[in-house]
């Protein structure tokens, strides 16, 4: 895969918190940047729809989000792979970790994405950009929706 | 010479339609109950097709139809295929994959058709392919021809174990081994030829319809050869019977070779249209262009020059890896072969070479011929070796030239080619005075003055074109003959109607080919009219590409006028109660030698149909005759492109500050319509060598799609040119002409790499010489210099 993105945060929550919510499809499906639809289909394993706009291109993926390598509570792997139709298909995977730091924790990631199709043909300036900012709102969002989370 | 005969700078008549927007290019056709194609495409470069659902699809407003590879093959339509056999060196066939025009088990490109959605409007069709699902088993991809023959390289196709199509070679291997062993200097380069997307400025279009009447189908395509689309789509694809299928190409908006070819979508929309009963129009965008055109170039290039003690060059020997891309397009085979390693002595006299070429398949678009195609790689590599040679040796670049240039004629070279005239050094001498070659130093000095470098390059090119002599090609493995076919046919009121095989996408050939005529019968050029494209008007030909409708669609023309000449004699001895023997033609005028009497075109045009003047047995009325030409051998236009730039290290800007080129193109018909080819032909050339690269990532994404990321040339990275010409008749056909269509794209990459290189002092600049690249170059010249 072609990008590769990283990035850390340093949460109050305390460590098992973080992770439930991590686990939590409801949180996710508000964390995900564009995603209008997240079903459960099991407990590692949503179906998702997810509006995405890269340069020109703007679609909806529909696609399948996994959950990997689950160590709870260290850390899992998320991965999510969806077909844009015409436009193409996206595909990336976080590597999450979490540490406990003092009262709170700390979230580092690892992520790689992917496009093919008219996305990647289109939009391949504006890619890396929108990969980091996919990741970038992602884990902006999941720190958002600790603040109030049990 | 007459103001419109042979050698007048007669303003292009075609023009007028073309700039004032009253052209007829196949997307402007409709025909009456036309649906729109849309086609589904792979976004993955290489997969699997586990499943197609299109019954969601199939409910969508304004569908007509869906289909795919399942449905074709039911249909028992034929595959797409290469039309020339080349064999290996142990013997063996080339390998060549299926090329279905619909996917059916597999995708092998990015682009590659899985699935076809006809509906009332385009829009509409464009929706349903949002609904088609398809289900990809992705595998990985292979894109780096180098990369392709390795072990574990992902399999393209089962025929082509280690995805190599064929391992080819040309020459006499012992006699290079032995003068490269013998050899007091050796000149080694490695060189990449790289990818080109052709970006005509009409995309393919094509409309096929179904006439249930007669079972025929028409086919309006933007093709530069329709009967060979014909002929194909026909014999191989096995669409209809030749005498059912009219292939028509009305005006085409530039092809550069990248509509010589039989494309997948031509195919289904006929296939389509005869299916659902109704007109099938399909047009590319400019996203589905960057796709599926095919593309040019892609050669991985080993090369190595041997010298003597007296800079005599002694060898030559080539190893070059051939990127076919997914499929065998064409003529693909032909490019890097026979178009290629035939053109390596250059102008040189190079008593020993030998050419190795892998052709290998990738995950990419399939690759054939474009403007120039294989004699520009040639080209490229005998230039730049012989450039980088001459500094080597510490010798004048034109000096080592000159002691090696071939200078009688005909020579046959160690690569199968005759070249039968020319005069090489004439145009390098002619080139060299209008650059100021000799001062060139002072504004070198100039330029270092102002903290710029600056350089200079050669290129004296050859290229076989006036293709080609039936038997040989046939002997080299081409599964058609290359000869071309004409008819004049003479009216009653004596304007002329010339129909021709060759094809005409932006060449002029309504204007060169009216003045032949003009020139010949004496008529003005407004009276003759030229009929090309249309599979039912014309008998046959073999469409236009490697500039070959001058030297061979001409000469057939020039055929056929001779035929016209000799009948119109008669009908004027018997007008004038005297012997054809004893008749003159000379400016549209008759008359009996050695007397007064004559009489004019008009009057015997008019007598040969009115047939009053001779019964039935003695002469057949009418004024019609064709003629078929086939040439003896390839025509061999050369001469030398000089580019000098400036560069600014701080930056990598190239400035193009001059470029010359004096072409030796033999007989000339119209001097204006030549420099405009050597103009666009230098643009392309210089796009490929410092604008333009097609780069497909490691998954097989084509990641330069679109014009944001692939840079054509703009007027603003040209300069003024200065082109000239040198004159040495062709031999070979009664024109005395070679063919310009391709030479600028042909020799100018070569002239501003050695350019380039000359100024930054170090050979390692690989195309294209973006400002990124020449600005590492600047940089590492100037540590060399500095150490």
């Amino acid at each position: 895969m072609a990008l590769e993105m990283s990035g850390e945060y340093e949460l109050p929550q305390a460590r098992e918190v973080v992770w439930k919510a991590l686990n939590d499809a409801e949180i996710l499906k508000k964390c995900i940047p564009g995603c209008e639809t997240l079903e459960k289909l099991s407990d590692s394993e949503f179906q998702a729809t997810v509006k995405l706009s890269i340069g020109p291109v703007s679609a909806r993926f529909k696609g399948r989000v996994k959950l990997e390598d689950i160590d709870a509570p260290n850390g899992y792997k998320i991965a999510g792979e969806g077909e844009g139709g015409v436009a193409g298909f996206a595909k990336g995977f976080a590597n999450v970790a979490l540490a406990e730091a003092g009262e709170g924790t700390k979230l580092t990631y690892k992520a790689e994405a992917a496009t093919g199709g008219k996305i990647a043909q289109l939009g391949q300036r504006l890619i890396a950009g929108s990969a980091k900012k996919t990741a970038d709102r992602f884990f902006e969002n999941f720190v958002a929706a600790l603040q109030d989370y049990k | 010479m007459s103001a419109t005969g042979i050698g007048a700078a007669v303003r292009r008549k075609e023009d007028q339609r073309f700039i004032t927007g009253t052209g007829n290019y196949t997307s402007d056709i409709t025909r009456p109950g036309e649906v729109r194609a849309y086609f589904v495409r792979s976004p993955h470069a290489h997969a699997t097709i586990d499943k197609i659902d299109v019954s969601a699809a199939k409910r969508m407003p304004g569908v007509v139809d869906i289909l795919t590879g399942a449905d074709l093959a039911g249909d028992k339509i034929g595959g797409l295929i290469c039309g020339w056999a080349i064999t290996s060196k142990d013997g063996t066939p080339m390998k060549m994959g299926a090329h279905p025009a619909i996917a059916a088990d597999k995708v092998r490109c990015v682009g590659d058709a899985v699935a076809v959605v006809l509906a009332e409007t385009l829009l509409q069709a464009r929706d349903a392919a949002e609904a088609v699902q398809v289900d990809y088993g992705v595998l990985p991809a292979v894109v780096d021809p180098a990369k392709a023959t390795a072990k574990g390289a992902p399999q393209l196709h089962d025929v082509a174990p280690n995805n190599l199509i064929y391992d080819w070679h040309l020459g006499d291997k012992a006699a290079t081994e032995a003068a490269f062993a013998a050899a007091k200097h050796v000149t080694k380069l490695d060189i990449i030829n790289n990818r080109l997307v052709p970006n005509a400025m009409e995309p393919r279009a094509a409309i096929a319809e179904y006439d249930q009447g007669n079972d025929a189908l028409t086919l309006w395509n933007t093709s530069q050869n329709p009967h060979v689309a014909r002929l194909v789509i026909s014999a191989f694809v096995g669409m209809a019977p030749e005498h059912k299928l009219r292939v028509i190409a009305p005006d085409v908006g530039g092809g550069f070779g990248s509509k010589i070819f039989i494309y997948p979508e031509e195919v289904v929309a006929l296939w389509a249209a005869r299916r659902v009963k109704r007109p099938v129009k399909w047009v590319s965008d400019r996203s589905e262009a960057f796709l599926t055109d095919a593309h040019g170039r892609d050669h991985v290039t080993h090369a190595e020059l041997a010298t003597d003690a007296n800079h005599k060059i002694t060898g030559l020997r080539v190893h070059t890896i051939a990127n076919i891309g997914s499929y065998m397009s064409t003529f693909s085979s032909s490019v890097p072969t026979y178009l290629y390693a035939t053109l390596l002595s250059g102008q040189y006299a190079i008593p020993a070479i030998y050419a190795e070429v892998d052709a290998v398949y990738t995950n990419t678009a399939p690759v054939d011929a474009y403007r120039g195609a294989g004699r520009p790689e040639a080209t490229f590599v005998v230039e730049r070796l012989v450039e980088v040679a001459a500094r080597e040796l510490g010798l004048d670049p034109a000096e080592f030239r000159r002691k090696n240039f071939v200078t009688s004629f005909p020579h046959q070279t160690p690569v199968i080619m005759t070249y039968d005239a020319g005069d090489y050094d004439a145009s390098m001498t002619k080139a060299m005075e209008m650059i100021d070659y000799k001062n060139f130093g002072k504004r070198k000095a100039e330029s270092e003055k102002n903290g710029k470098l600056r350089g200079i390059g050669f290129s004296t090119y050859i290229e076989a074109c006036g293709i080609a002599p039936s038997q040989a090609v046939g002997s080299l493995g081409a599964g058609v003959g290359l000869w071309e076919s004409a008819e004049v046919r003479v009216n009653p009121t004596g304007s002329v109607e010339i129909l021709t095989g060759s094809h005409s996408h932006g060449q002029g050939h309504e204007t060169t080919f009216a003045q032949l005529v003009s020139d010949r019968l004496g008529v003005p050029i407004d009276t003759v009219s030229i009929v090309h494209g249309d599979t039912d008007k014309v008998q046959f030909g073999m469409g236009t590409y490697g500039s070959r409708s001058g030297a061979v669609g001409m000469s057939a023309i020039s055929k056929a006028l001779d035929k016209i000449e000799d009948k119109a004699k008669k009908v004027a001895g018997y007008m004038m109660e005297a012997a054809a023997d004893d008749i003159e033609f000379k400016d549209g005028k008759f008359t009996v030698k050695g007397t007064d009497k004559s009489v004019g075109w008009g009057d015997v045009t008019l007598n040969a149909y009115i047939a009053h003047k001779f019964t039935g047995g003695q002469l057949e009325p009418g004024l019609k005759e064709g003629a078929f030409y086939d040439p003896t051998n390839f025509t061999f236009p050369a001469g030398c492109h000089l580019a000098e730039v400036e560069i600014d290290p701080e930056t990598g800007k190239i400035t193009i500050a001059n470029w010359v080129a004096v072409d030796d193109f033999g007989n000339i018909i119209n001097p204006m319509i030549v420099e405009g080819q050597v103009h666009g032909g230098i643009a392309q050339g210089v796009g490929q060598a410092m604008l333009e690269g097609a780069h497909y990532n490691a998954d097989g994404q084509l990641v330069t799609g679109s014009f944001m990321d692939y840079a054509m040339p703009r007027a603003a990275d040209l300069p003024s040119f200065k082109v000239d010409t040198t004159v040495t008749p062709c031999p070979s056909n009664p024109l005395g002409i070679k063919g310009c269509g391709e030479a600028g794209a042909i020799a100018s990459p070569a002239a501003l790499i050695n350019a380039i290189t000359n100024a930054v002092g170090h050979e390692n600049v690989p195309m294209p010489a973006t400002p990124s690249v020449v600005w590492k170059a600047a940089q590492g010249g100037m540590k060399k210099a500095a150490e």
